[in-house]
């Protein structure tokens, strides 16, 4: 049964110690609202850790395995092949649910290799653009122009200079059978999405926006509408790829970077001409967004 | 039950660190400073705070209005800020 | 019972496959391939009904086999040297999350210089991870202690990962005769494996959470202290059984040779162990009181055993394929530590042999032994720590 469009059912509940407005949460809040009861969650070192509750508490009502932080997607081919040799797997979905760092950086080896090696587990990567946990470092997820403590303001510049690492295109270049990218300022979408994965027979692929008050610096109730800026700036494209084909869920890039920029903490320090430059880029990678989509087609 | 009540002792413990309490007896409401209202005059019943609730705590009245539940709620106000009917207002607790 | 000549890898695949094993993640490294190759070839064959994983390094491979032992299934794992220190990590990972996991560990020597022969490096460097370690002597004992250490550590009271060395190319690419135990005496001898805390839906746990320093990570971690304690024992009651299942004696912690009347005893472990045997044949032969101790188990390390098979011994030469840089060899370390605790005091000294798979002959071992009775004349040793066939 759904209320507000997405499933009623709860399979996370209250008592857990994300900070105010935790994107994450959300998430993970929605995955499992799709996945059902009949599923089994594998996360490394992440904010998650902190916020399930320590033992023997946990917020969490589906099983939840711990495993080192480098290898999620290991730590789900295995479930999965244990699954299988018990006869389970039909009827079973097993999530890996990691963070932007241990999915873009330390666990991507772990990731290609279950990938390639086929296994039907769906990988979430819930993304808030830093590694939040340890006290907002940077990883290859933090976007062009974003100062983090180990890219600190100091009087020359700092602030990170390279743009986001293309994890969509990484996994694509994988052969994955379904990848995605989802907000929760879009449920209807996202739910969507996961459904789709949770149909898909072999690796899928979620990469979800995961606003974080905490490490962007921003008012926590602005949580959503940060999300619906980041995706009308193109900043995160909304989008799908179905074996091979590209397919952008929200078209409508109608503003400039600065307005989702300006809000947060995190940005404070740009200049008008660097704001250029993110900008710049990231018509860029709409234009190639767009022409992914135009190839699927033919 | 409380956290450090299911255990007295080495012995009782399992072999590893197997969880199984749920959170829900740990009351996070405690860390609010601003506090959600709902205006049952202006609310739409359409839910849409219930769906963007992290700390999920907002359920529903016998009314079918939707019912924030204080012992969760953390005070963030995506709910009030999402509300398409600006029925919910943010008042400072204590006062 | 079927024999047939095989070698040491062979034994491994075998001794995994008489368990069945359910679940094999694994990563190829030299000498450890034709392990893994046969168990991928069991599983396509039909033979093993089990899952092979073919991750992308051994880190994975252990990450892998901890979510498997967690989800329900027997796990085998396979690796040898830069391989099993890559999984460092995960071994902690895999004692302290108290999963089963019974791994093959080919002892081979780390780079650089790169060296892919036998020396006990590998497992030396894992000694503090919490897993049981075995080091085998031959390719029969390699087979019959894989199905043992399932039993062991799929016992509650246990509840630990166990790996078992066999000396690169000595045992891992050497050809024996092996009696492969008899399927339906072997699933009789061990049943399958039943986790104590399964990922189940209908039971949702969140295993492997967070404890804090005020709360139980201390007592999890004194539960493995405990755990270890109960090994020696169980282990003695298991081989006890095996014996009677399938006619093949162990004798649990240590192998003791000729050492009760022995004034010298050199202790040892692995294949070398074979060499040390023949040498004190030949000593004996000339009248000679000397006898050879070999360690089975280095984890749990078995004090009161070799304080027991020392008793009467004037003289103990430790032959350490290892080596711990800015210290001495790990078991003369350990075995000197031991004898601390007692009144006992016999000379004893640290002999670093095979290092990167030098050849150690009985050659090498009669000048060992005549070191020893020297240094027995003198009632002194001439040095503590010797570097043996060292080119100077």
């Amino acid at each position: 049964m759904n209320r507000a469009g997405i499933p009623i059912e709860e399979y996370v509940c209250s008592g857990h110690s994300a900070c105010p407005g935790c994107g994450a949460l959300l998430v993970l809040r929605y995955v499992l609202k799709v996945l059902g009861k009949n599923t089994i969650v594998t996360s490394p070192a992440c904010c998650f850790t902190a916020i399930a509750g320590m033992f023997p508490d946990t917020c969490m009502e589906v099983p939840l395995l711990y495993n080192a932080f480098e290898t999620t997607a290991a730590s789900a081919s295995g479930i999965e092949a244990a699954l299988k040799i018990k006869g389970k797997k039909d009827n079973t979905h097993v999530v890996a649910f990691a963070g932007d760092g241990g999915t873009a950086d330390i666990g991507l080896q772990a990731i290609s290799g279950a990938l390639e090696d086929g296994h039907n587990i769906i990988y979430v990567c819930y993304d808030n653009e830093a590694y939040m946990n340890t006290g907002i470092q940077s990883s290859s997820l933090t976007p062009m122009g974003a100062t983090t403590t180990t890219n600190p303001i100091g009087k020359e510049a700092g602030w990170k200079i390279t743009p986001k690492k293309n994890m969509m295109d990484i996994l694509v270049a994988h052969n994955i059978k379904y990848a995605a990218t989802v907000n929760p300022s879009y449920p209807i979408d996202f739910v969507k999405k996961v459904e789709k994965a949770k149909a898909t027979k072999g690796f899928s692929y979620i990469h979800a926006y995961s606003v974080c008050p905490t490490g962007w610096r921003y008012q926590p109730e602005l949580g959503l509408e940060m999300g619906r800026l980041a995706t009308e700036t193109g900043a995160f494209p909304l989008y799908e790829v179905e074996n091979g084909k590209y397919n952008i869920t929200y078209k409508k890039k109608t503003k400039n970077v600065l307005e989702y920029y300006k809000l947060q903490g995190r940005f404070r320090h740009l200049s008008e001409d660097f704001i250029n430059d993110v900008q710049a880029y990231i018509d860029q990678e709409w234009q190639k967004l767009i022409l992914k989509e135009e190839c699927s087609k033919k | 039950m409380k956290n450090n009540q299911k255990y007295s002792s080495v012995e009782d413990l399992p072999e590893a660190s197997v969880a199984s309490v749920s959170t829900v007896y740990i009351k996070t409401g405690s860390w609010r400073v601003y506090r959600p209202e709902i205006d049952k005059e202006k609310c739409i019943k359409c839910f849409i705070c219930w769906r963007c609730c992290p700390d999920i705590s907002i359920g529903i009245d016998e009314e079918g209005y939707p019912k924030i539940n204080y012992d969760y709620c953390k005070g963030c106000g995506i709910c009030s800020h999402e509300c398409p009917n600006e029925a919910i207002k943010m008042k400072r607790e204590g006062k | 019972m079927v024999k047939k000549i095989m070698t040491g890898n062979l034994a491994a695949a075998w001794g995994a496959k008489i368990s069945r094993a359910e679940v094999i993640a694994a990563y190829p490294i030299t000498p450890q391939t034709i392990i893994v190759e046969k168990l991928a070839k069991f599983i396509s064959d039909g033979e093993l009904n089990a899952e092979y994983l073919r991750v992308e390094s051994e880190h994975s491979a252990m990450a892998a086999c901890i979510a498997t032992s967690q989800t329900g299934a027997r796990t085998f794992t396979a690796t040898s040297s830069q391989g099993l220190a890559l999984m460092h990590e995960m071994l902690h990972w895999a004692s302290g999350a108290r999963t089963p996991i019974v791994m093959a560990n080919v002892n081979r020597a780390l780079a650089p210089p790169w060296n892919i022969w036998a020396d006990h490096t590998d497992m030396m460097s894992q000694r503090d991870t919490g897993w049981i370690q075995f080091y085998a002597e031959s390719n029969q004992e390699v087979l019959d202690t894989i199905i043992n250490c399932y039993k062991l550590c799929e016992d509650r009271a246990i509840q630990l990962p166990a790996m078992v060395g066999l000396d690169a190319f000595y045992l891992s690419h050497t050809s024996e005769i092996v009696d492969i135990p008899d399927q339906d005496i072997a699933d009789k001898f061990l049943p399958p494996y039943k986790a104590f805390y399964p990922l189940d839906v209908e039971h949702p746990l969140s295993v492997g959470s967070l404890a804090m320093p005020h709360q139980w990570y201390s007592e999890f971690r004194y539960k493995i202290y405990k755990s270890m304690e109960k090994v020696i024992p169980k282990l003695n009651k298991i081989e006890k059984e095996f014996n009677k299942e399938f006619g093949r004696n162990y004798t649990g912690s240590l192998d003791l040779y000729q050492v009760e009347d022995a004034e010298i005893i050199l202790v040892a472990v692995g294949t070398v162990a074979g060499t040390v045997k023949d040498t004190v044949d030949y000593l004996r032969s000339k009248g000679l009181k000397v006898g050879v101790i070999r360690l089975r188990l280095f984890r749990p390390f078995p004090s009161e055993e070799l304080i027991k098979a020392l008793k009467n011994a004037s003289f103990v030469g430790v032959l350490d394929r290892s080596f711990s840089f800015g210290n001495e060899g790990q078991i003369f370390s350990e075995l000197k530590a031991s004898l601390y605790q007692t009144n006992r005091d016999p000379l004893i000294k640290d002999f670093i042999v095979g290092i990167g798979g030098r050849d150690i002959t009985t050659d090498t071992v009669k000048k060992i032994y005549e070191n020893c009775q020297k240094c027995l004349k003198n009632k002194k040793i001439d040095q503590e720590i010797e570097w043996t066939n060292i080119k100077v």
